[in-house]
């Protein structure tokens, strides 16, 4: 797939075009100074110099003494519009989202006041010294415990994302929904995790061995509550307690929550106070009818409780879009529920050729991994894409695939709404000849 | 588990903690919690009606409770408002929407166990348990799953056949 550059200019810059439409080898990363002199060197449309700098000045800032040290560091007030997008900002008695501005975030960890939050009774305001955590049903000693307790109890650290079952649903949409990528996959988030991990508190309260499932309910408004099966509470589940190094937030189920990494958001209750363990499910309203998937034939997914391998390109995507031709990085986030990323392919020709993208250290398992990809924009029309494989060899479908199996709405429907769960196909965005992006099905 | 292996456990925990290896054992920091402390808050509701309190209801008795408690959200004949509809609707749910209690739900249990624990929305936990059986009952008749006359209790409520309940595929068995 590999061919020399070569353009108008008759110069050929030091760096191999590795798929169509301007995708340049990810290796081009480890030596940035290469592919921009390279970019210099081509002129004209390769070209990130504009016209000559004006002189220096000092600004006012750099004239005056600046403001006292906040207690707690809020960001610059130019980053104002660097927000999550409520959609229920009166608390109207329904259920509230804010999603996160992937296209404004770099890195793999979600700022807390960013990460995405879904509360169906509204953020309740627990005091930590009132709440209790109980463990009660299939096992040998139900115990309660209290915050001040568990913070005595071994902890572990672990890097992880959360993403609701519904995350991406717009793309359910027979027709490809216009907004960016904090609408269309703005409910999936990745923090440090601090806490309990649940199998040390199990040893304690011993098991009886008819348990098979543990129901977990959380101390907010609706009590939400749902069954998980005991293998994940042994396996990986956590009482979390911290997020980012601090008190977890109180849209994320302060003053702590359950955390099962790589599992349906709605599982990982949030305000956790009580985990039963039982032989079956409770088929509780959220498992037996919300976060359960009507298919084409009319039946109904079920217990879903992975969310599986996904991609998409943060940027350049809809709203951010290109000023000029020339060299960009297009990047984005990749993630599984089922392990690590292991690859992650990328295309400018809407997946006539592909190329394998960068993959930002450190790639940890049931994590934003954060992907690169070097690109020479020459400003006619492209469609990006990226699909993603983690380490099980589980990979991306196209949109086409996705939908002949779980299927799509008949109208468009509103692009807050949620035809269906667990969307985890191709996203593409298409470029047109001014730069803008649109999000497209390809 | 004969009582030889167990005293060989027993042993071996001895010598762990002997050998300084407390944490295996764990801080020890859980209070004892008993069945009655419980009650205010064990109010799992089982497919099979396991955790269902004593009292019942009727499709009439629950009539002017939805009016007064559930109509401002849900509709005055449950056809959805600002919350969602509870009564009739279309035969299936598709992507385009339509999941009812009629067509989706596949255990009548759920809705007792989801109006004691979250309704009404601006008052969750204040229904009696006879309030939570009067309207499980008139949703379940008017959905037509029930005859207007029946009395839901916990022997009849985990009885009612649901139309849907073999429409369901469990996604992943293996992980269960």
């Amino acid at each position: 797939m590999s061919n020399k550059s070569s353009n108008a200019g008759g110069k050929s810059p030091p760096f191999e075009f590795v798929a169509g439409n301007g995708l340049i080898d990810r290796r081009a990363l480890l030596g940035r100074g290469v592919v921009f002199a390279g970019a210099m060197g081509a002129g004209g449309a390769g070209s990130l110099v504009g016209a000559a700098a004006e002189p220096l000045v000092d600004g006012p800032w750099s004239l005056e003494v600046g403001a006292a040290i906040p207690p707690y560091q809020v960001p610059s007030r130019f980053e104002k519009t660097v927000v999550r997008t409520v959609d229920n900002p009166d608390n109207e008695p329904r259920n509230s989202r804010a999603r996160t501005p992937h296209h404004l975030l770099k890195g793999i960890i979600t700022p807390n006041g960013l990460h995405f939050t879904i509360c169906h009774g509204g953020v309740p305001d627990i005091d930590p010294d009132q709440h209790r955590l109980v463990i009660h049903g299939l096992v040998k000693r139900p115990l309660e415990f209290s915050l001040e307790a568990l913070e005595r109890y071994p902890m572990v650290s672990r890097v992880g994302f959360v993403e609701c079952g519904g995350n991406s649903a717009p793309l359910f949409s027979n027709v490809a929904l216009q907004d960016n990528v904090q609408a269309l996959h703005g409910l999936a988030s990745c923090s440090e995790w601090t806490g309990v991990l649940l199998s040390t508190l199990l040893e304690e309260t011993g098991i009886d061995p008819k348990a098979k499932w543990m129901i977990a309910e959380g101390a907010d408004s609706p009590h939400l509550s749902r069954s998980v099966p005991l293998a994940k509470g042994l396996d990986d589940a956590m009482i979390a307690m911290y997020q980012n190094g601090e008190r977890i937030q109180p849209g994320q189920g302060y003053p702590m929550r359950l955390w099962l990494p790589g599992y349906e958001g709605n599982m990982n209750v949030k305000f956790l106070r009580r985990i039963k363990l039982t032989e079956e499910p409770a088929m509780t309203y959220y498992e037996s009818r919300t976060y359960a998937q009507v298919l084409p034939d009319g039946k109904a997914y079920r217990f879903y409780f992975l969310q599986e391998v996904k991609s998409f390109i943060t940027r350049p995507s809809p709203g951010v879009s290109l000023k000029e031709p020339g060299i960009y990085e297009i990047t984005g986030i990749a993630y599984s529920g089922t392990g690590r990323i292991a690859k992650v392919m990328v295309s400018a020709d809407g997946g006539q050729s592909w190329a394998q993208a960068a993959l930002q250290d450190p790639v940890l398992p049931k994590a934003f991994t954060r992907f690169r990809m070097p690109w020479r924009w020459d400003g006619g029309p492209a469609i990006l894409q990226s699909r993603a494989w983690d380490e099980g060899g589980n990979s991306q479908q196209t949109r086409a695939q996705f939908v002949a199996a779980r299927g799509q709405t008949s109208k468009p429907p509103s692009v807050l709404g949620f035809p269906s769960q667990h969307f985890n196909a191709i996203t593409s965005w298409a470029v047109d000849a001014k730069g803008g992006i649109k999000h497209v099905y390809a | 588990m004969s009582m030889r292996k167990f005293s060989i456990g027993a042993v071996s925990l001895v010598l762990a903690v002997a050998a300084g290896a407390a944490f295996a054992e764990g801080p020890n920091l859980g209070k004892p919690v008993s069945p009655s402390d419980l009650a205010a808050w064990d109010i799992f509701i089982m497919p099979d009606g396991t955790g269902l309190p004593p009292g019942s209801g009727t499709s009439a008795q629950g009539a002017p409770i939805f009016k007064q408690k559930c109509a401002a959200c849900h509709g005055e004949n449950g056809e959805g408002g600002i919350a969602g509809p509870l009564i009739g609707g279309p035969p299936h749910a598709s992507l385009d929407g339509g999941k009812t209690i009629a067509n989706f739900y596949p255990y009548a249990t759920t809705i007792f166990d989801y109006v004691r624990r979250a309704m009404p929305y601006t008052q969750p936990r204040s229904l009696t348990d006879q309030e939570v059986y009067a309207l499980t009952a008139f949703l379940l008749a008017r959905n037509k799953l029930i005859g207007e006359t029946d009395t839901m209790n916990a022997e009849t409520l985990p009885k009612v056949k649901m139309p849907n309940r073999d429409n369901f595929i469990t996604r992943f068995p293996d992980r269960i």
